[in-house]
């Protein structure tokens, strides 16, 4: 469903991503590995299409998504390093946005997959006076939220506990199971079933 | 319609071939016509009726203020290319445009300013076509600085691409509402008569505008070497170039 | 199923709404520069009203182009720095239509307060009362398409160094047309002479970005979140 062939992007004078070619089919989590610096940010930004490859393409059921952008962005949820949250909101609030513009969300749905997430009991506190973990969890409240096909998340586990990279695992294989896909960058693999894992190393330059 | 010729321009090595085989070629051409449209204008064409020999800095003036505005455009032509068909040469002949256009428009601005003297008594006069030159000159500040400012070179192309398109389109309007400005506050004042000049002034005239185009295209195909050079300095070609 | 573009940009407006009046110091600041120069111009110039009046429509414009230039700087880089922009881009909707509804609060939160504060100024500098409605629509109008032309500007400058001063550079030469005609209206309204020309030109210019200045917008956007 989601197809990458030939992607070649540089940045500045690196040349980061070397024909990086792959499938991900649903029901399956691909885990890209790689040492720091290895390209794995950059590729999930540019499956995205936050960034432009100078070769090669995206394919999301079969079309471009530099021509469906829009079709495709409804489908996917995007994790970054930090989690986009405003500092002065509540998580409460910021979901109600973030989420608000892709689908209409009542409040009941957000105080679920807050309380999915583990971050009911500060949901409404200004996200400024959380702690990374703790803005970790509500962003994935939001990826839950947001109802998409395909999730990119980049290190998801960063600054959480280890019960918080076992919610992360729960999250994905409950994803895998609604025949979903997740590509996930991360440094240690997943504590998934070894069936439902492909991995792709990208080496540094 | 064979459309290869306009790919091969995008080739790095085959630009940088044809700025080097064509630049002395421009350059030699447009000495030859800069010295005939001097001779033209300096020694043969007769003092103006009531400027008498100041006009004669026009020569100078009018081609620099032509060719300030015609590299801007061409700037914001090759942005374009190099932003739809993400050609990296465009980028690189718009990057190499925009000094040579700043400096043309320093000098239709010192001419002018040299020109006021006689005509006004001033070294300053805000005449529409000086005003304009003189947001001209900061749009081209702008459109450098955006440049020096971001780190990423394929970024600093794009953002750089985009500004000059949205500027080309704002010239058109920053003049016009420069000329409103301008008739408001005193009668329309041209450094040149509108009345037609004799033949003998304008063909040297004529010839300088071409003189300075080529010379712009010299010029423009030397620093695009050099830009080409700079910016593919990891790829083979130009290992092989330089050996 | 995906929110509606009107609705998308009601939670834009309101969000940026709600974040604004729990900051509100990033409000009154702008609005503070924009009285502090219009009060430096006569200790510059001279406390004859009669001639501070000549010199009005110029303070009042630059005073409101300076405002806006240090207002634009929150347009977009708080969005920018915690990655909320992003999602913006990524949200399935149009980013023109998202930039487009932003740039219009960020309008009604520094644009629509200095216009209507501006008559303190305009007072200070002899302006006759008659003319101050005159004035307010023309900086109410000026100062939307400024933040229209703005925002292009902000969104290029979103991946620069030093991009403040850059800023002011990028954005002061596309002001001009805007200067000109916003000052024009309010110097024929100081004269009690008719406005409409140049307020139509100004109407002319603001319809102009309303079409043109959110497209450019979301490429430097695009570009700057690469």
């Amino acid at each position: 469903m989601l197809r990458v062939s030939g992607l070649h992007l540089w940045r500045g004078d690196r040349h980061v991503l070397r024909n990086v070619s792959f499938e991900a089919v649903p029901g399956r989590c691909l885990l890209l590995t790689g040492r720091n610096g290895a390209g794995k940010t950059t590729l999930l930004r540019a499956i995205a299409g936050l960034l432009e490859p100078e070769a090669g393409q995206v394919t999301w059921r079969g079309a471009p998504t530099r021509t469906t952008r829009n079709e495709f962005h409804a489908e996917l949820a995007y994790l970054g390093h930090e989690p986009p949250l405003k500092g002065d909101l509540t998580a409460r609030e910021n979901l109600a946005y973030s989420v608000g513009i892709r689908r209409p969300v009542t409040g009941t749905e957000v105080d679920a997959a807050l309380a999915r997430t583990g971050a009911a009991t500060f949901a409404d506190r200004a996200v400024r006076l959380l702690s990374a973990g703790q803005r970790r969890r509500i962003a994935l409240a939001g990826v839950l939220l947001a109802h998409a096909v395909l999730w990119l998340l980049d290190e998801p586990a960063t600054n959480l506990d280890a019960e918080g990279q076992q919610l992360v695992a729960d999250l994905v294989s409950e994803q895998l199971a609604r025949a979903g896909l997740v590509v996930a960058a991360v440094h240690h693999s997943l504590p998934l079933a070894a069936e439902s894992l492909t991995e792709l190393t990208l080496d540094a330059a | 319609m064979n459309w290869t010729w306009f790919h091969r321009f995008g080739s790095a090595p085959y630009m940088y071939g044809f700025a080097r085989r064509w630049a002395p070629w421009f350059g030699g051409v447009a000495l030859l016509l800069m010295l005939i449209a001097l001779y033209g204008g300096l020694v043969l064409a007769p003092p103006d009726y009531q400027q008498k020999d100041a006009y004669r800095i026009v020569y100078v003036h009018a081609p620099s203020a032509t060719l300030s505005l015609m590299i801007y455009s061409t700037m914001a032509v090759a942005a374009a290319v190099g932003l739809i068909w993400r050609m990296k040469v465009a980028h690189a002949a718009a990057a190499a445009c925009a000094p040579i256009g700043a400096w043309f428009t320093v000098a239709t601005l010192a001419t002018g300013s040299l020109w006021g003297k006689p005509m006004w008594g001033t070294y300053w006069a805000w005449d529409p076509r000086l005003t304009s030159e003189l947001v001209l000159l900061f749009l081209y500040f702008g459109y450098m600085g955006l440049r020096a400012a971001i780190e990423d070179p394929q970024k600093a192309d794009k953002a750089s691409a985009v500004l000059a398109i949205v500027g080309i389109v704002n010239v058109p309007i920053i003049k016009y509402s420069v000329n409103w400005w301008n008739s408001l506050h005193q009668p329309a004042t041209r450094l040149l008569g509108e009345a037609d000049m004799d033949w003998s002034m304008v063909w040297p005239l004529l010839t300088m505008f071409l003189a300075f185009m080529l010379f712009f295209g010299a010029v423009l195909l030397i620093r695009l070497r050099a830009e080409l050079l700079r910016r593919e300095r990891g790829a083979s070609w130009v290992r092989e170039v330089l050996s | 199923m995906k929110t509606g573009a009107i609705a998308a940009a009601r939670l834009v407006a309101a969000r940026d709404l709600r974040l604004a009046f729990r900051k509100p110091s990033q409000l009154l600041q702008p609005l503070l520069f924009f009285m502090i120069v219009a009060t430096l111009f006569p200790l510059t110039l001279t406390p004859e009203l009669s001639r501070l009046r000549d010199a009005a429509p110029g303070v009042l414009w630059i005073g409101a182009l300076l405002s806006s230039l240090l207002a634009l700087e929150f347009l977009f880089r708080d969005d920018a720095v915690d990655g909320t922009l992003e999602q913006f881009a990524l949200s399935g909707q149009s980013l023109t239509w998202m930039l487009f509804a932003k740039t219009c609060t960020h309008w009604l939160l520094t644009g629509v307060p200095l216009a209507l504060s501006a008559p303190l100024a305009a007072l200070a500098l002899g302006v006759p009362v008659p003319a101050l409605g005159a004035m307010i629509a023309a900086l109410a109008l000026g100062s939307f398409a400024l933040s229209l032309v703005g925002a292009i500007c902000a969104g290029l400058t979103l991946g620069a160094r030093r991009g403040g001063v850059l800023l002011s550079l990028l954005t002061l030469p596309l002001s001009v047309p805007i200067l000109v005609f916003g000052s024009d209206a309010t110097r024929q309204a100081i004269a009690g002479a008719e406005i409409a020309g140049p307020m139509y030109m100004l109407g002319a210019l603001t319809v102009l970005g309303v079409t043109l200045a959110p497209l450019a917008a979301a490429a430097a956007v695009r570009i700057g979140l690469e």
